[in-house]
């Protein structure tokens, strides 16, 4: 079975030592955790973590098998990239001469529609949404003119299809 | 614990009483039922003994020579009376002595709740004297664990213990406790807990599944059934029987399933695994439907997964969502407690025989009785084997001992040859393998079941791994058997370093100290046979006594366990020799 990409959400209670749980179960398989993110969701009260993993559906199916069955997991999905709309967010901090100096940063943004967050004396901050690809490629773009600073989030997303976890959570 | 959200049915009404943290923590046991318990104390667990202390009257702790023992003890205890067991200790190395016991009883369900001492609350995260991250360290070994900080949370938290540890798929909770809850004072009221909103322990039987599993059982030629400690746990040893019975398949197990159907039923086939009959594993390859009940595909069962049963259909009854196609793909996955799933299939089960397919199982125990167990068990060669030792205890207690057995090649020996009258009986570390389990288990089993004989079967390298709770044994007066199959080896490496590694045996020779003197220091009846002319007299002896006994039996040093799957290889490819 070949390795793809996988998104895993996860949705639970906001309890102290899950993360630790859940991370400990790609541990246990020697399986990396590519990205990482967890937020709320879109039901009260309830925490939604988004993990990407590089694995074979057997991996993955087993590892959202252990997962649910934490006790304060309510429910886990896997989706593969084409089930999903997904994104990452990065921030550059820039030198601010350049902006100014270097004609050419001001296109960058633009043709990456990006956005310049905010602009200080000495440097400004572009932020940028999209696919980990249109990330490295903008990132590859300022390289040559000097980042100071760059962070990339881990992926969200939301699946095409509808998730059913308010129709389980109503069971309770 | 704000985060904790359950259905509570009025809790205003409840009743508090003005209680410090440590005392609750008692009341929590008691209201749970909790008669015995095993622990050892220390600095930050000081203010629960001082309660112990107050309500010994109603709450029996043994203290163990080891916390490892306390959780052996405790999972004794669980796997006779189905009851959750329950171990205590500090908080450091109080805690990590308990990691062993953890993963054992997660690796095997059984259902058991440690309670740890903690730091005080402020003292959380300074490297403080005693201070370990136990639930860091406890995470991967328990089904649930909790750090609790103030006494108010003792009553909700130790509820939820207790009903996640013994609901479902059973497991180990971990309770921590930092020294301020204990000692700080709280209005206390208990209710039990009944249910936790992410979770479900007993999936919902599907009818759909269950017809479509008893369309392929009433259509199958050469039906074969394999269960495992899931029909212990569900409580479903009737419906085993019944199904076995009505549909006429012959039935192994796993040794974990190990006496929920009578040794002696004619279609009780017997063991599945590296060291399983003859005939089981040969025709697991051979059936046309591996119905397994309650039970996971351990390595040790199902050899090299890529050559098992890939010729049949597979039904799995199972409790727990996450086995279902994690090693073996299952054509019909019916989840469920098993006593619910076996009882709704039952009347959709035509009577049947398969007589032919049976036959061959009795032809394949011939075979193996002839190379194999005819010489385990009545030996012509000059030395003792230990299974005849198993034999003369089956004979001593009319097969109805609980056999607690450590692990190695006696609990090989003991799991083929034990014959079990009666569920609950044959008491083991199966997926963890853990050495030193059988004695303090032993403890447990006999607390946990006073009216039943209790006969642990211990190697001589295990025996010494919790040699030291013969202090229980000696504190305590607990009448159990304990019987070392001494080979002065390491048997089951000594094997393998024989078979696979070209006879090098790295350390697996064991120099022993005298076992009876030993024995013998903790005022417990001692004996040592190595004839077999004093064997069955001296179990005879040993079986009538109403104290503690202790048989040391020196048993040939180079015998091996067989048949043998090598690791790695097929079912079809178990060895006789």
């Amino acid at each position: 079975m070949e390795n793809k990409w996988f998104t895993i959400s996860v949705y639970s209670e906001n309890n102290v030592g899950l993360l630790n749980r859940i991370s400990g179960i790609f541990l246990k398989r020697h399986i990396n955790i590519e990205s990482l993110n967890v937020s709320k969701s879109e039901i009260d009260d309830v925490s939604k973590f988004t993990i990407v993993a590089h694995t074979t559906e057997k991996w993955v199916h087993n590892i959202v098998g252990q997962i649910e069955k934490q006790i304060e997991v309510i429910k886990a999905y896997y989706h593969t990239d084409d089930e999903t709309i997904y994104q990452e967010s990065a921030l550059f901090k820039i030198a601010s001469g350049l902006l100014f100096d270097e004609r050419q940063i001001q296109n960058i943004i633009k043709d990456n529609n990006a956005q310049i967050v905010t602009v200080s004396r000495d440097f400004f901050v572009i932020a940028k949404s999209g696919r980990r690809n249109e990330i490295d490629e903008m990132h590859d773009q300022l390289k040559p003119y000097g980042i100071m600073q760059f962070v990339r989030s881990g992926r969200i997303s939301v699946t095409k299809d509808e998730m059913k976890i308010s129709a389980i959570l109503k069971e309770f | 614990m704000k985060t904790v959200k359950e259905k509570k049915k009025g809790t205003d009404s409840k009743k508090t009483i003005k209680i410090s943290g440590a005392e609750a923590i008692i009341h929590c046991l008691l209201a749970e039922g909790v008669e015995t318990m095993y622990g050892y104390p220390g600095g930050a667990i000081m203010p629960v003994y001082d309660e112990l202390y107050k309500f010994q009257d109603k709450l029996t702790h043994i203290l163990t020579r080891h916390e490892q023992g306390a959780t052996h003890a405790a999972q004794g205890y669980a796997r006779v009376s189905g009851k959750v067991g329950v171990a205590i200790a500090t908080s450091g190395p109080g805690a990590t002595n308990l990691v062993t016991g953890l993963a054992d009883a997660q690796i095997d369900s059984t259902p058991m709740v440690c309670i740890t001492g903690q730091v005080t609350r402020q003292l959380l995260g300074t490297d403080a004297f005693q201070e370990t991250d136990i639930i860091g360290i406890s995470t991967p070994v328990t089904k649930w664990n909790y750090q609790i900080t103030e006494a108010s949370e003792i009553p909700e938290v130790m509820a939820k213990a207790f009903y996640i540890a013994k609901s479902g798929r059973p497991g180990p909770v971990l309770v921590d406790i930092t020294k301020n809850a204990q000692i700080d004072a709280f209005d206390f009221a208990y209710e039990k807990c009944t249910a936790v909103r992410s979770y479900k322990p007993v999936p919902k039987p599907k009818m759909s599944a269950i017809e479509a599993a008893a369309d392929l059982i009433n259509s199958a030629k050469k039906p074969f059934i394999v269960w495992g400690q899931g029909v212990i746990l569900g409580q479903a040893e009737q419906e085993l029987k019944d199904l076995v019975e009505k549909a006429g398949i012959p039935a192994a197990w796993t040794i974990m399933g190990a006496s929920a159907l009578d040794t002696a039923h004619p279609l009780n086939v017997g063991m599945v695994g590296m060291h399983g009959n003859y005939g089981p594993n040969l025709m697991t390859n051979e059936c046309d439907l591996l119905i397994a009940i309650g039970m996971r595909f351990d390595d040790r069962v199902t050899g090299r997964l890529e050559d098992y049963a890939k010729q049949a259909k597979v039904i799995h009854f199972e409790i727990d969502p996450a086995e279902i196609n994690k090693n073996v793909h299952a054509d019909v996955a019916v989840l469920g407690n098993s006593k619910d799933t076996l009882g709704l299939l039952l009347p959709l089960i035509k009577e049947n025989k398969h007589e032919a397919w049976h036959n061959g199982f009795k032809e394949k125990y011939k075979i193996e009785f002839d190379t194999i167990i005819k010489n385990d068990i009545h030996p012509t060669k000059a030395g003792l084997t230990m299974g005849e030792v198993i034999e003369e205890i089956n004979l001593a207690s009319n097969n109805k001992a609980v056999i607690v057995s450590d692990v190695g090649q006696h609990q090989m020996i003991a799991c083929r040859y034990a014959k079990f009258s009666q569920s609950k009986s044959n008491i083991t570390s199966g997926g963890l393998g853990t050495m030193g389990f059988a004695l303090p288990a032993a403890i447990g089993a006999k607390m946990g079941a006073m009216d039943r004989e209790v006969v642990a079967i211990i190697g001589d390298g295990g025996y010494q791994m919790t040699i030291q709770e013969l202090g229980v044994i000696f504190q305590h007066k607990v009448p159990v058997k304990i019987v070392v199959l001494n080979n002065e080896h390491l048997g089951m490496v000594r094997q393998w370093q024989e078979l696979f590694f070209e006879k090098r045996y790295a350390s697996t020779v064991m120099v022993n100290p005298d076992f009876v003197k030993i024995a013998e220091g903790y005022s417990i009846e001692a004996k040592r046979i190595s004839e077999r002319k004093d064997l069955k007299s001296t179990i005879q002896e040993m079986m009538a006594s109403k104290e503690p006994y202790f048989l040391e039996v020196k048993v040939e040093q180079e015998d091996n366990v067989f048949p043998m799957i090598p690791s790695g290889a097929s079912v079809s490819e178990v060895r006789l020799k």
